[in-house]
């Protein structure tokens, strides 16, 4: 998504991934090993990469105040302070409180905004891939499953959508919907799907052929039965790496276009239009307000990141031989 | 060979008809188009004098075919704002773009490849670890946040470099001033760097991770082992056999790579006040000039795709096995 802006990236992220999916996961415990070895593996190798854990630490962190933002925030996000404009981190607040993080050209509180901007950058993040994985997945499945038309039409409307550079069309639908929590979702959803489903396409056309779908079409299942039933439990190991990556490329995106202006009505608090505000105080060198919020993006999106990658080499047999 | 490329060739066409399709319906999805080109008083007569007039009344599918026409004559409208025909706008803004994408693009390839290089070949050395993390943290900055805070450090606080502006370098080259051009050269190259950066950082972090994997798998390759084996010095076995493979991927992404840095150009544009496309479509945005929108994005799309079907045909000619499989490898 990016890429992405930036991510902008668009659906193309996942490409490179895509080059080795970690099939192996999709038979991973043939012989029963059990689903509580291959979670004590999965810690294991977390702690010994060590980085994992800070992320795992800080995207908790971060939840946490997206869910609570409301009881965690020492002030109102919305409450203007004329008085008490521009103020610097750790200066004193109205009634003995404190600004933390500063206030902004209004008076409110940088602290207070930055934890509902949590709210705004997860919620699109998680719902974004939720639509995009959603529509991919499906797309995919039938793809793989079916072949002929259905596989040539979804296939080229893939080759469609990213032969045109996404934040292209994420602005112009925007321009033109108008912004919103909703429309954001759904333009960034959009975005990712194409990955879900060339991802998919690929699995479900070689387990088509293996015994245990035979043999569930043998058993008379119906057709919608092996695709949900049989095939997809098979393939979505792999796809946790992917959703990883692209939550990491939404949130950048979502940035982006919060940033442009672009994104969620200006009375809801997001980390990207607190950028776009911090330009004017810029020259004033009013730092804090430029900083805090770009931080938090990159902390979260670097968490998404570290998290992917840790996923993949996880999944991944051959780098599993190796752990 | 010649079958494949007629078929890029028509992919490319259907792409571009989708473009045009999508710019289009952006137009009418947010219901009457009309009510964007009259003033909030306007009255009744108007507004349906207005509607004749754009020939909103019409059906849409001969609306989207006369939009269509116009499109091959380079005709996007009359922008809203600026009471111009809206290509020759976004004309006049265009090589300033494609000055921050082409430096942003040199400095995302020409430091990714040595970067790659050296960390593949010092694996789970020192140099790797850092590079890795570097690559890893460069793709986690939002761009125009960086560019935020290289305007706070290198322009506020060092003052080393200008934070704002353009010294145009391919405008006074293409109407043939030389002495121009090249006597604006490094000052057009000093107000590129904060911007470059800020947009290249992206690709540069992931360039660099591709080349590092792209080179470990080749290492690990049988003929590799051979030509070590056969007692080459390191340096031979690198570049005569290794990366000569390695960077068919890295070709890949060229193309793609356009549309990457755009995400980051439009935005940082903003940032610097760079008088570019996307600084103009940004304005546009604020202002609902959806004519400037389409022609803006209608013609960074064209260049994108024309780009990537130009990587495409070099593509084949580099790598044999794609006329076999009959696509991508």
């Amino acid at each position: 998504m990016k890429d992405s802006l930036g991510g902008g990236g668009g659906g193309l992220e996942g490409m490179e991934l895509g080059a080795h999916p970690g099939q192996g996961a999709a038979v991973a415990n043939p012989r029963g090993s059990g689903f509580r070895r291959e979670a004590e593996r999965a810690v294991r190798v977390m702690v010994a990469a060590r980085w994992p854990v800070f992320a795992v630490v800080f995207l908790g962190v971060a939840a946490i105040a997206a869910a609570l933002g409301p009881w965690l925030s020492p002030f109102d996000p919305n409450r203007q302070n004329l008085v008490l404009r521009l103020a610097d981190p750790m200066a004193a607040g109205p009634d003995g409180s404190t600004f933390w993080l500063g206030s902004d050209a209004l008076g409110r509180d940088v602290l207070s905004r930055l934890l509902y901007g949590a709210r705004v950058s997860l919620t699109v993040g998680f719902a974004a891939i939720a639509v995009g994985g959603t529509i991919g997945i499906i797309a995919g499945l039938l793809s793989g499953y079916f072949g002929g038309w259905v596989d040539d039409l979804i296939m080229r409307l893939g080759d469609i959508q990213l032969a045109f550079p996404f934040i292209l069309l994420a602005i112009m639908f925007l321009v033109v919907l108008g912004s919103g929590v909703w429309n954001l979702i759904l333009v960034l959803g959009i975005g990712q799907w194409v990955t879900y489903a060339r991802i998919v396409r690929a699995d479900t056309l070689s387990l088509r052929e293996k015994e245990f779908v035979e043999a569930a079409r043998a058993l008379g299942d119906s057709t919608p039965s092996i695709i949900f039933r049989t095939i997809l439990p098979n393939i979505l190991a792999p796809l946790t790496v992917i959703a990883s990556f692209n939550v990491a490329s939404v949130i950048l995106s979502e940035a982006a276009l919060s940033f442009l202006g672009l994104g969620v009505p200006p009375e809801v608090p997001t980390w990207g239009s607190m950028l776009a505000e911090s330009r004017d105080t810029l020259l004033a060198n009013k730092w804090w307000l430029a900083v805090f919020p770009g931080v938090a993006i990159m902390l979260t999106v670097l968490s998404f990141n570290i998290l992917g990658d840790w996923l993949r080499d996880f999944l991944d047999p051959r780098l599993r031989e190796r752990t | 060979m010649g079958a494949y490329i007629v078929r890029r060739l028509l992919q490319s066409v259907v792409v571009i008809i989708g473009v045009t399709l999508v710019s289009f319906l952006a137009l009418q999805a947010g219901g009457d188009p009309t009510y964007l080109f009259v003033s909030e008083r306007a009255s009744q007569e108007e507004i349906e004098a207005t509607r004749q007039a754009l020939g909103f009344d019409r059906p849409l599918h001969v609306q989207y075919l006369s939009f269509v026409g116009d499109l091959t004559r380079g005709d996007f409208g009359q922008s809203l704002s600026y009471r111009q025909p809206a290509m020759e706008i976004v004309l006049d803004a265009l090589p300033a773009t494609i000055e921050l994408t082409g430096f942003s693009m040199m400095l995302a390839l020409l430091l990714a490849i040595p970067l790659g290089v050296l960390a593949a070949i010092h694996r789970g050395t020192a140099w790797d670890g850092s590079i890795t993390t570097m690559s890893m943290l460069g793709q986690s900055i939002p761009s125009f946040w960086m560019g935020i805070m290289m305007i706070l450090f290198f322009g506020l606080y060092m003052r080393i470099f200008p934070i704002s502006g353009h010294v145009p370098f391919l405008t006074p080259l293409m109407s043939g001033d030389f002495v121009t051009a090249f006597s604006n050269l490094p000052r057009t190259i000093f107000h590129l760097i904060l911007p470059g950066i800020a947009v290249g950082t992206y690709s540069l972090a992931r360039n660099t991770r591709l080349v590092r994997s792209s080179l470990l798998e080749v290492l690990e390759q049988d003929y590799v082992r051979t030509a070590r084996s056969k007692g080459l010095p390191e340096m031979r076995v690198l570049v005569h056999h290794a990366l000569r493979n390695a960077w068919l991927p890295v070709v890949t992404i060229v193309g793609l790579e356009f549309g990457f840095l755009l995400g980051g150009v439009v935005v940082v544009e903003t940032v610097f006040s760079y008088p570019g496309i996307g600084r103009l479509l940004f304005a546009a945005i604020n202002q609902r000039d959806i004519p400037l929108v389409q022609a803006g994005v209608v013609l960074l799309a064209g260049i994108f795709i024309l780009l990537n079907l130009l990587v495409d045909l070099v593509y084949v000619r580099l790598d044999p096995r794609v006329k076999l499989a009959g696509g991508r490898a």
